[in-house]
């Protein structure tokens, strides 16, 4: 086959403009890890059952190894490069995940931070039920989630001006 | 895994999209959400030389109240059709069925059109729309055409679409009000293909069943229409032994593969299940 037209691609992550110029089959997530070295999202299984290469785009969370870069042309994205405030400061998803023992080789955090950022948009009060049913596209082969829901029940409810459970059990 | 080399084209009209499907010929294929083409692009089990990405054609968005029917344009989400209040009101099997397909990551771009144009016999869309005998609306390069879901299935991955034609809506009959309805998935896990599925939609005049249909999911090569299982219902109160007789002749147009999902005969079995308590929640949501 002959050469194919390399395509420009314009997106704005985590606040920032990037234009890149990227072969049409470039996946979104080689162009986060490589064009952009944010290595935050992670490739986990390659194959869209895995959710560790998780992001945010348009207010949707989508499983980035499962989509090509030109097909984000336009878009906002967030990674977990984005969550933290600019002082450090962590967002509260990650201040319940510290707290709460939500990881332990911490290789499916990204991901579920992620998805847990748009769950907690769409439904601010989340029953236990509901987190459950809205990370099922997050596997973590660690923690068995218990933790997982605690995080983000923690981040819930801090969002939410409640008191916070002070640790796991 | 790394998808084989395409060029990318995003029209932004039905026209256009047709028009390149037509110039490029049977190396072009449209995409959609691309979770089932770019995953089968990653085994390279498919390598179009040319991707018409349908994203960018509002046209194609949408889901529209005609009164009698209702019209979902082809890129309308999964994520979409769970959150629509016209769909909740009029069709909500769509919703329940829509919330059993794989994840929600997936669902926010897994499109209608990419779920019943796929002809993955694993998808769980044909056999509702063919059970709500919905009619798919095609363009193409020689013009407009309507193709019922019913007629549409011919092979795994061989429906009826010609070379160069695509789904641009679905247009789906409203069954009556009150009437009963229940998608019956059996899956290993979430994310999960069906081992098997039922769809049923039934309502009932005077404590008998006034009219049914029934479609099955992943237990052939193509979805299935039950016709007879549902003809042996109409008529009846909705007994056990009429939902036995009825469970048979379901299972027995079945000729699932036998997989990691389970032997044939289990799968055939669990079709019938599936189909047995789709039926009774559909009665229970039903009115009398
Ligand atoms: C992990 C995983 C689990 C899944 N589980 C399920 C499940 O349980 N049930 C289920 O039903 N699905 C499941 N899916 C598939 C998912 O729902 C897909 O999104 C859907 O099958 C295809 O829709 P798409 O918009 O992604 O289409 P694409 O992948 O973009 O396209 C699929 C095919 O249809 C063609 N096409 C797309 N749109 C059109 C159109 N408008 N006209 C003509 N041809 C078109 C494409 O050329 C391609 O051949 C799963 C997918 C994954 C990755
Ligand atoms: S790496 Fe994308 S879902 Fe696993
Ligand atoms: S913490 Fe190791 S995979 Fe989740």
């Amino acid at each position: 086959m002959s050469t194919i037209e390399q395509v420009p691609v314009t997106v704005t992550v985590n606040g920032k403009k990037y234009q890149r110029f990227v072969d049409p089959r470039m996946l979104l997530i080689h162009f986060i890890r490589e064009e952009l070295n944010l290595t935050g999202a992670h490739i986990g299984c390659d194959t869209s059952h895995c959710g560790a290469c998780t992001v945010e785009m348009n207010g949707m969370s989508v499983k980035s190894c499962t989509m090509f870069a030109v097909q984000a042309d336009g878009a906002s994205i967030t990674t977990i490069e984005g969550m933290a405030a600019p002082d450090g400061t962590l967002h509260a998803l990650q201040e319940g995940f510290r707290m709460m023992h939500g990881l332990q080789c911490g290789y499916c955090t990204p991901g579920m931070i992620m998805r847990a950022h748009v769950l907690l948009k769409e439904n601010p009060d989340p029953t236990e039920e509901e987190i459950r049913s809205g990370i099922a596209g997050n596997l973590c082969r660690c923690t068995g989630y218990q933790n997982i829901v605690k995080a983000i029940q923690y981040a819930a409810a801090k969002l939410n001006g409640r008191t916070v459970q002070e640790a796991a059990e | 895994m790394i998808p084989g080399q395409f060029a990318y084209h995003r029209p932004s009209s039905i026209e256009q999209a047709v028009r390149l499907l037509a110039d490029l010929g049977d190396e072009a294929r449209p995409l959609a959400g691309g979770h089932s083409l770019i995953p089968m692009m990653k085994l390279r089990m498919a390598a179009p030389e040319h991707l018409i990405d349908l994203g960018g054609i509002a046209d194609l968005k949408g889901i529209r109240d005609r009164g009698a029917s209702i019209i979902i344009g082809a890129m309308t989400t999964q994520n979409e059709l769970i959150h629509s209040d016209l769909l909740a009101a009029k069709l909500p099997i769509i919703r329940e069925t829509s919330l059993l397909i794989a994840d929600p990551q997936i669902r926010y771009v897994g499109t209608l059109g990419g779920n019943v144009a796929n002809g993955d016999p694993g998808n769980d869309m044909p056999a509702l729309m063919m059970c709500l005998d919905a009619a798919y609306h095609v363009a193409g390069p020689s013009g407009n055409r309507t193709i019922k879901a019913r007629d549409f299935y011919e092979g795994a991955y061989f429906t009826a679409l010609q070379e160069g034609e695509i789904v641009t809506s679905v247009e789906i009959p409203v069954p009556p009000a009150g009437h009963g309805y229940a998608y019956e998935k059996l899956k290993r896990k979430i994310g999960d293909y069906a081992t098997a599925a039922a769809a049923v939609v039934l309502s009932f005049s005077g404590g008998k069943v006034a009219t049914c249909a029934i479609g099955l999911t992943n237990v052939s090569e193509t979805p299935l229409l039950a016709e007879e299982a549902a003809e042996i219902l109409i008529g009846t109160a909705l007994d056990p032994a009429s939902i036995a007789k009825a469970v048979s002749a379901a299972e027995a147009i079945t000729a699932p593969a036998s997989d990691g999902r389970g032997p044939a005969d289990y799968r055939t079995k669990m079709a019938g299940v599936m189909l047995s308590r789709a039926l009774q929640r559909a009665a229970r949501r039903a009115a009398a």
